[in-house]
């Protein structure tokens, strides 16, 4: 009972939150509203026993990524609302069309059920069950990823520093 | 009685009285033991004239706080200059909440939970939110200089005390702070503990920490976004009465977290120093507090020492000499760690 009350709130605060980060003009309070997003995302997370997973959702994005989106947006000054303003009025429907388009195939998704899921045990999100998976599974597509972050940062340090 | 202290409604509300209730009157006695040493470092006198000793003084000071007019500038972002406050006070309180301070787990910590040391990491690394936002909302480029420097600080450092977290938790095997301490329990006393653990690899990363830990509180030498030289009072600059109370109350109380997690991970928690008699009659949160309280007198002490550092020098230290060194700790750590198994 209580869980699903809990549900229910944070669940809400994901779909105000979320239109939240489109529809508020202000970039530094649309950021906000993103680490509400992922604050409420990480207590779903509690509620399906995935508590690394919700510690590490709140460390990367909350604690890490988000605040170098802030950084950046008040390095930028982008603090005035008015000049975000779009001028051109050929995106505007074709954003709505494929976000209409986004939204039927997700309903379609829910409404079909492509095959029964299997349900997952008590310890899936446990800093155990992930490690284990993530260093047999799934160890090449592990490895991949963290190389392809190195070829990010030397990429990004090579365009910042032309002169090195 | 333990029938009273074993239902969840009446013991989750006790515990979370006595870790916040701890943690906040620890605050007005941080200020006053802060200046008092500060006083007798610089061969002055100090507040004396409030109570006994000066005792008081923090008490007439919060009282002048509560006081003193609100000042809110015309221009801010009222919403998120309010808000900011708050957002930099309630995840300091919060993160005490899974440090054990002693060896029953009736009244701490509040929730013992298997991933201890990330929610603590999560919680601290929230803080710069209230710092950068109040720095933001202000629209004071005093104030938004010291929020970007608290911000890149606070990420720089995060990783260097990231690393030295993770070869404790080699050490230990297990991310719950309970564990931790129980791992350091052993016939050697203090030669158990984290911090002399592979010598000299546990020393390295217990300094290690130390300094990302003065770093990620803006505590002297690393104080630079509130350097009062430069940026007036930096992202408190507009702030006022007790908006300003709960920033300042916000950075003593994560001084008193910091220094409870250090104390924790390398330091044997509540565990005596030497395993034998007259030591081990003083009970284990007694020990707790007295390591506690010599960290603080450290965060002191270092104030009175050291002069502050300058931007470029913060940044290299951060990322050219703390990362490095505590990445290459780490390795050689979990490289004996699987040797020796």
């Amino acid at each position: 009972m209580f869980e699903q009350i809990l549900f229910a709130i944070m669940a809400l605060v994901i779909v105000v939150t979320s239109i939240g980060v489109v529809a508020v003009r202000n970039p530094v309070r649309s950021a906000l509203n993103l680490v509400a997003n992922f604050f409420a995302l990480a207590v779903l997370y509690v509620l399906l026993y995935a508590q690394f997973v919700a510690a590490v959702q709140i460390i990367v994005y909350a604690g890490a990524i988000m605040v170098l989106f802030l950084f950046t947006i008040m390095l930028l000054n982008l603090g005035s609302p008015s000049e975000l303003a779009e001028r051109s009025d050929i995106k505007r429907p074709i954003t709505w069309g494929l976000a209409l388009l986004f939204v039927i195939v997700l309903a379609g998704g829910v409404f079909i059920r492509l095959g029964e899921a299997k349900p997952a045990g008590d310890d899936i999100g446990t800093v155990q069950m992930v490690g284990k998976h993530l260093f047999t599974d799934w160890v090449y597509p592990f490895e991949l990823t963290s190389v392809l972050l190195l070829i990010a940062i030397v990429g990004a340090i090579v365009m910042a520093k032309r002169r090195l | 009685m333990d029938a009273l202290l074993s239902n969840a409604w009446v013991v989750i509300p006790l515990r979370i009285l006595i870790v916040v209730g701890f943690v906040l009157t620890a605050v007005p006695a941080l200020v006053w033991i802060e200046r008092r040493a500060l006083a007798m470092m610089q061969v002055r006198k100090g507040p004396n004239r409030v109570g006994p000793a000066g005792l008081l003084q923090p008490v007439a000071d919060g009282i002048k706080l509560f006081f003193k007019e609100d000042v809110v500038p015309e221009k801010v972002d009222r919403f998120i200059y309010f808000l900011a406050p708050a957002g930099f006070l309630i995840p300091v309180l919060c993160a005490p909440a899974v440090i054990p301070w002693g060896p029953n787990d009736r009244l701490t910590p509040i929730a013992d939970i298997n991933i201890g040391i990330l929610f603590l990491l999560a919680m601290t690394s929230l803080t710069v939110y209230g710092i950068v936002l109040a720095g933001w909302s202000s629209n004071n480029k005093y104030s938004l200089l010291g929020g970007l420097r608290a911000s890149a600080q606070t990420i720089s450092y995060e990783l260097a005390m990231g690393l030295s977290i993770i070869s404790v938790v080699l050490f230990s095997g297990s991310l719950s702070m309970r564990d931790m301490v129980l791992n350091q329990q052993g016939s050697l006393g203090l030669l158990d503990w984290h911090v002399f653990r592979l010598f000299p690899l546990g020393l390295i990363a217990t300094g290690i920490f130390l300094i990302a830990m003065l770093a990620e509180t803006n505590r002297a030498p690393f104080d630079l976004p509130e350097a009062e030289t430069e940026l007036i009072a930096g992202y408190h600059t507009e702030y006022s009465s007790m908006k300003f109370a709960m920033f300042f109350m916000g950075e003593y109380a994560s001084m008193v977290t910091i220094s409870a997690v250090m104390v924790t991970l390398f330091f044997g928690g509540w565990l005596s120093p030497l395993p034998f008699a007259p030591f081990t009659w003083i009970p284990g949160p007694l020990w707790f507090l007295i390591k506690l309280g010599v960290f603080i007198y450290l965060f002191v002490w270092v104030r009175a020492t050291l002069p502050r550092l300058r931007y470029d020098m913060l940044m290299k230290l951060g990322w050219l000499r703390l990362l490095p060194t505590a990445l290459v700790n780490l390795f050689l750590v979990a490289a004996i760690i699987w040797w020796q198994k």
